[in-house]
């Protein structure tokens, strides 16, 4: 089941709020859809305070969040933690989400797993010391042709090797991203 | 039988900009449809054309749409499930990255058809680069006057609009879908009512799948009648597989229905053969829901016909010796794979995805989980195979939506074919935890 508890002792240390721009285009995805509606957006608008506050959703976002909607928080909360792609919990600059399912197993996905715990020196779950990277596992992510593969923020990564992981975490590590 | 009517022009450099999609004929079939046909005519083509669903379930469309509501003065929805979640499947993904247009211009028909003025294209989350490359051709879209008012002059209004879910396999099941594009938990939701009468925010609604969208482009150009010549029997038209696992060359291909599998498997054209000089161990056909074949049924029917990729050839057999073309998620393991370790990891993706609603599947799945997980690590023993065989049927058909079936069927079809290999697993608990089963019987005994 992906339900998850909502653990109110995660707080963000600051108080969030979209910069004028972004308000700017929450208020647009809502208003394209038909009147009284607008809760539709309200996917789309967690996925934008998850990139703009830190790549997860703490309470006081999810209560931003509500807000900005005009709805109760709860039903925030229950959204947020239907959907696996929140996090409920602080993760690292870069969260490595590692497909696990049959067809990425079949061609070595146990093994980038293994090796990407190692080389990062953390179990899947676990943030790096330097806050850097968040390793995760995913359940297929439509790569299966390309496998094994991983997704960091809007990017596939995919036919991965050792070295294409050496390279990738080099790159994220240098600040250039990887192409 | 490489023929092709969706991936025509997949590699023509810039074909996911308007200008160049239009200069290879792209959009003809609005201007066919809005022009020239009734929406009731559309409609009619469709059923002539034989198209059947391309999510999963293969239910025919033009029967599908016929069955669409029209209540006066209540809005009616098209949406189109891009949700593409099933292991192995990853051809919509591809269609869209590669062909946003071609998705457009099959909803813009499809709407037009079933007189919906705003339909939505629901995406996985996960696929948030193919929202970019599907808003920008959107935008491209309603520039050109494809999209919005008075489409080509025709009096048509169409918004079309796309909107990403947040990872949920479960998200693909059409009600869910409704529930999550309304912004709340992917939770089925119980039928009847059906979503032609009652879907998206209590409107009639149909559900449909990217490719099956695409698909109504040729049929509207070309006429259902032309359609429905290509393929063999109620299998008309060409599929798209996306083939996964050990093979010499994975990918998304097309082709007409009535390819031998062994010809995509093997032929040259195709997936070139097992990966590794390897010989084939099994086959999933259709996605991780459907049964998986052993190699003796994969190319054969167990009454020794030539195994075809139609929806009637891979169901031949029924569930005792037979699966289904399900999704198209093609999925080859080859000699080294354990059985025993893929139907685990599977359990564990159906107890992942479960929505939670219904117990048989939330428990069932879970346990299902937890016993395979057992015998995969060399701790299980042959009651758990009876037990698996039980949960099995505590899930089956007592469930408000399909996952449930989805997530028993797969178990208890590699049980049927692979019972040997459970049985080892128990008989040789350190062994299996050092090397696989293999392919032949002979490993029993070593
Ligand atoms: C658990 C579950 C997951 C599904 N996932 C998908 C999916 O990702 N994409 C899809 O097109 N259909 C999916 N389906 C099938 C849809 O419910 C529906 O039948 C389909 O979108 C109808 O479109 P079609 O008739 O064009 O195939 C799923 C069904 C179930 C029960
Ligand atoms: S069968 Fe499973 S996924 Fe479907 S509604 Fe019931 S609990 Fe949810
Ligand atoms: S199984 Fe990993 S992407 Fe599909």
């Amino acid at each position: 089941m992906s339900s998850t508890h909502v653990d109110l002792s995660k707080r963000h240390s600051e108080t969030p709020c979209f910069s004028p721009e972004k308000l700017a285009e929450a208020q647009k995805l809502m208003s394209l859809y038909p009147e009284g509606k607008h809760k539709s957006a309200l996917i789309r608008i967690l996925h934008m305070a998850e990139e703009e506050f830190g790549g997860w959703l703490s309470i006081e976002t999810m209560d931003y969040v509500a807000g900005i909607v005009n709805i109760e928080p709860i039903e925030v909360y229950e959204v947020a933690s239907f959907y696996t792609m929140f996090n409920l919990d602080p993760v690292g600059n870069y969260v490595f989400e590692v497909c696990r399912t049959g067809p990425c197993m079949l061609v070595g996905s146990d093994n980038i797993i293994s090796y990407i715990e190692n080389k990062l020196d953390i179990k899947v779950g676990e943030t790096t010391k330097d806050g850097m990277f968040t390793l995760k596992t995913a359940e297929c992510l439509g790569a299966c042709g390309y496998a094994p593969m991983l997704q960091c923020g809007k990017k596939y990564h995919e036919h991965l090797t050792n070295e294409k992981v050496d390279e990738l975490i080099a790159a994220y590590r240098s600040g250039e991203l990887p192409k | 039988m490489a023929r092709k009517l969706l991936l025509e022009h997949d590699s023509v450099p810039g074909i996911e900009t308007f200008e160049v999609y239009k200069k290879h004929g792209g959009y003809r079939s609005v201007e066919k449809a809005l022009k020239k046909m009734s929406p009731q005519e559309v409609v009619e083509e469709v059923q002539k054309s034989g198209l059947r669903g391309r999510g999963g379930a293969g239910f025919p469309t033009g029967m599908k749409w016929s069955f669409l509501a029209k209540p006066e003065g209540v809005p009616r929805y098209l949406l189109c499930n891009a949700d593409e979640s099933e292991p192995g499947t990853f051809k919509d993904r591809y269609l869209m990255e590669k062909l946003p247009h071609l998705l457009i211009e099959g909803m813009i028909v499809s709407s037009y058809a079933l007189g919906a003025n705003l339909s939505y294209i629901y995406i996985r989350g996960e696929y948030m680069w193919i929202l970019d490359i599907l808003e920008k051709a959107i935008d491209e879209a309603y520039a050109k006057g494809y999209l919005g008012k008075n489409i080509l002059g025709s009096g048509y209004d169409l918004d079309l609009r796309v909107a990403p879910g947040g990872g949920a396999y479960i998200c693909g099941e059409e009600t869910a879908l409704i529930e999550s594009l309304e912004g709340k938990r992917g939770n089925p939701r119980m039928k009847p009512p059906f979503p032609a009468v009652k879907g998206l925010w209590g409107c009639p609604t149909v559900v449909n799948n990217v490719e099956t969208l695409m698909a109504v482009v040729p049929i509207v150009n070309d006429g259902g009648d032309e359609y429905a010549k290509i393929g063999i029997g109620k299998s008309t038209g060409t599929k798209l597989i996306s083939a996964g696992g050990n093979l010499v060359r994975p990918g998304v291909y097309e082709l007409e229905m009535g390819l031998s599998v062994e010809e995509f498997i093997y032929g040259d054209d195709w997936c070139r053969g097992i990966a590794n000089g390897k010989k084939l161990k099994a086959c999933v056909p259709g996605g991780s829901s459907v049964p998986i074949l052993p190699a003796h049924l994969v190319t054969k029917t167990a009454a020794g016909e030539t195994r075809l990729m139609t929806y009637e050839s891979l169901a031949d057999g029924g569930f005792a010796s037979g699966s289904m073309l399900g999704s198209g998620g093609f999925i080859i393991f080859d000699e080294d794979q354990c059985i025993v370790r893929n139907t685990w990891n599977f359990a564990r993706f159906y107890a992942h995805e479960s929505c939670g609603q219904c117990s048989p599947c939330r428990e069932g799945t879970g346990w299902m989980e937890k016993v395979l997980n057992r015998l995969e690590h060399g701790q299980g023993n042959l009651r758990d195979i009876e037990l698996l065989e039980e949960i099995n049927k505590k899930i089956e058909g007592n469930t408000i939506c399909p996952l449930g079936d989805a997530a028993a069927w797969p178990v208890a079809a590699a049980i049927r074919h692979f019972r040997e290999e459970f049985e080892w697993h128990v008989s040789h608990r350190e062994e299996s935890q050092t090397r696989n089963y293999g392919l032949l019987k002979e490993s029993l005994v070593g």
